[in-house]
């Protein structure tokens, strides 16, 4: 992935989530002091599992590239999606987000999903 | 001396490493004497699916005696020792809960508790020895009597949270089991006095002054007419139960109320509290930090309150998952931790 100069700050990784094309600039906000992140995603599709699935690829991601005292939060965009409380709170939940971390077919696709040979959203 | 009237701090003993991956839960044994004679025994159970036991040797340390792995296939999320301190059960995201036996030494796992569609993530055992509780994503509350022979019997299968249980815990005292859900609520079960149908006595939600989001963990108090729940809406509530009933009567403890709600101390979800033999109740957050609180003694018209005692910011380096008093020294504080660490603490009082 490839790193965006304002995201950099004073955070020791590099990272991007633009090439999932769900993400904008303006939708990551980064408080180094405090070490937390909130990223504000808009699903391309109005399908509910594709959208749970895109914000745990974004937690996934995260994870693996900032460092661990990073508190995350990710959020569906408001007024993108109809169940948007309850897709939030599921991606904000992370016993949930461990538990599916543990299917692997679950697993298998976030992988997928965050290869770098996957390049778009169908 | 009363240590609500002191300044207090928390000292580290000690930092037990070991698990490779997260620490979710600990227990204490009740009676470690049981277990070959350790003056403590602490158990924890991690996402790098293994058990842990910890026992204080002639140093007053903790030093791992036994690790329980291959049995598991998921992480395990919780473990509680049975009150003769001879068995540990062990709650896993495999959807099963294993039992294992002191024998000899070690522990030998003696009966696997199926049924549960999902993770299982909580296995708590009565006080009166007879009963096993858990509860699953799959929204349900099973409770498993036991039985001589090393044998578990589902006697019942508890419907009504709309969501994901997160915790079951017994009443200290009598045979009422508490759940808290991702329904943002807290239920009360009890067994009907003659038809031994296990039935929910009583609801706490947003309505009865209670949560207004997940609600991670419960704990009582030693008397049993107060408890505890943490939440991912940043409180702490504190719940009391008319004692104008014997203590022995099953239906004093299916009334709870609303007494206080402590909010403000802790910035993420806290998912852990517990409450010492002494009073003071511990919570353990997503922002890192530990809070001891003790009830305000105060002017005896106004209704019973509690302050903050103590925070302990960056107690570890990431979330801390469950903090647990020391039955047999209730100066000692356990801590667990995302950091895959666990703190051993102990409050002193500072002159």
């Amino acid at each position: 992935m490839l790193s965006h100069p304002t995201l950099m700050t004073s955070t020791e990784h590099p990272y991007s989530l633009e090439e999932l094309k769900v993400v904008s600039e303006d939708s990551i906000e980064v408080d180094d002091k405090l070490s937390h992140v909130r990223v504000v995603f808009t699903p391309t599709v109005e399908h509910c599992s594709m959208a749970t699935i895109i914000g745990l690829c974004i937690r996934v991601k995260l994870m693996r590239s900032l460092p661990s005292r990073f508190k995350v939060d990710i959020l569906v965009a408001p007024g993108t999606h109809e169940t948007e409380a309850s897709i939030n709170k599921q991606l904000n939940d992370k016993e949930r987000v461990a538990a599916a971390l543990e299917n692997p077919n679950l697993l298998e696709i976030v992988e997928e999903c965050l290869s770098p040979s996957f390049q778009t959203w169908t | 001396m009363e240590l609500l009237d002191s300044n207090v701090d928390l000292k580290e003993l000690q930092k037990l490493q070991g698990h490779a991956d997260r620490v979710w839960g600990l227990a204490w044994n009740p009676a470690p004497h049981n277990c070959g004679g350790a003056s403590a025994m602490l158990a924890s159970c991690s996402g790098d699916k293994t058990l842990r036991i910890w026992q204080m040797g002639p140093t007053h340390r903790l030093d791992c005696s036994t690790i329980l792995e291959d049995t598991h296939t998921r992480t395990v999320r919780s473990c509680a020792w049975s009150p003769c301190g001879k068995f540990l059960a062990t709650a896993s995201f495999d959807s099963t809960t294993a039992i294992w036996k002191y024998v000899g030494g070690d522990f030998e796992c003696v009966a696997t508790l199926e049924g549960h569609e999902n993770e299982v993530k909580s296995v708590t055992w009565s006080s009166s020895g007879t009963f096993l509780a858990t509860c699953s994503r799959d929204k349900t509350v099973w409770i498993w009597e036991v039985q001589p022979g090393d044998e578990y019997d589902c006697v019942a299968v508890l419907q009504g949270h709309s969501q994901d249980v997160k915790m079951v815990q017994w009443h200290p005292l009598v045979d009422v089991l508490v759940s808290v859900s991702y329904d943002n609520s807290i239920k009360v079960w009890a067994e009907d006095g003659d038809s031994d149908d296990w039935h929910c006595v009583q609801t706490l939600n947003e309505g009865s002054s209670g949560h207004a989001s997940t609600v991670w963990s419960v704990a009582f108090n030693s008397s049993g007419d107060r408890m505890v729940t943490s939440s991912d809406d940043l409180t702490l509530k504190i719940w009391d139960t008319s004692s104008a009933i014997s203590q022995t009567d099953t239906e004093g403890f299916a009334s709870w109320r609303h007494l206080c709600t402590l909010s403000g101390y802790h910035g993420r979800t806290i998912f852990s509290a517990h409450w010492s033999s002494e009073g003071i109740i511990a919570s353990g957050a997503g922002d890192d930090a530990l809070c001891l609180f003790v009830e305000e003694k105060g002017n005896s018209i106004e209704e019973p309150s509690y302050r903050l005692l103590l925070k302990k910011e960056k107690a570890h380096d990431m979330d801390i998952n469950s903090v647990r008093w020391n039955p047999k020294d209730q100066r000692i504080l356990a801590s667990a931790s995302d950091d895959g660490t666990i703190k051993i603490w102990e409050v002193r009082e500072i002159s």
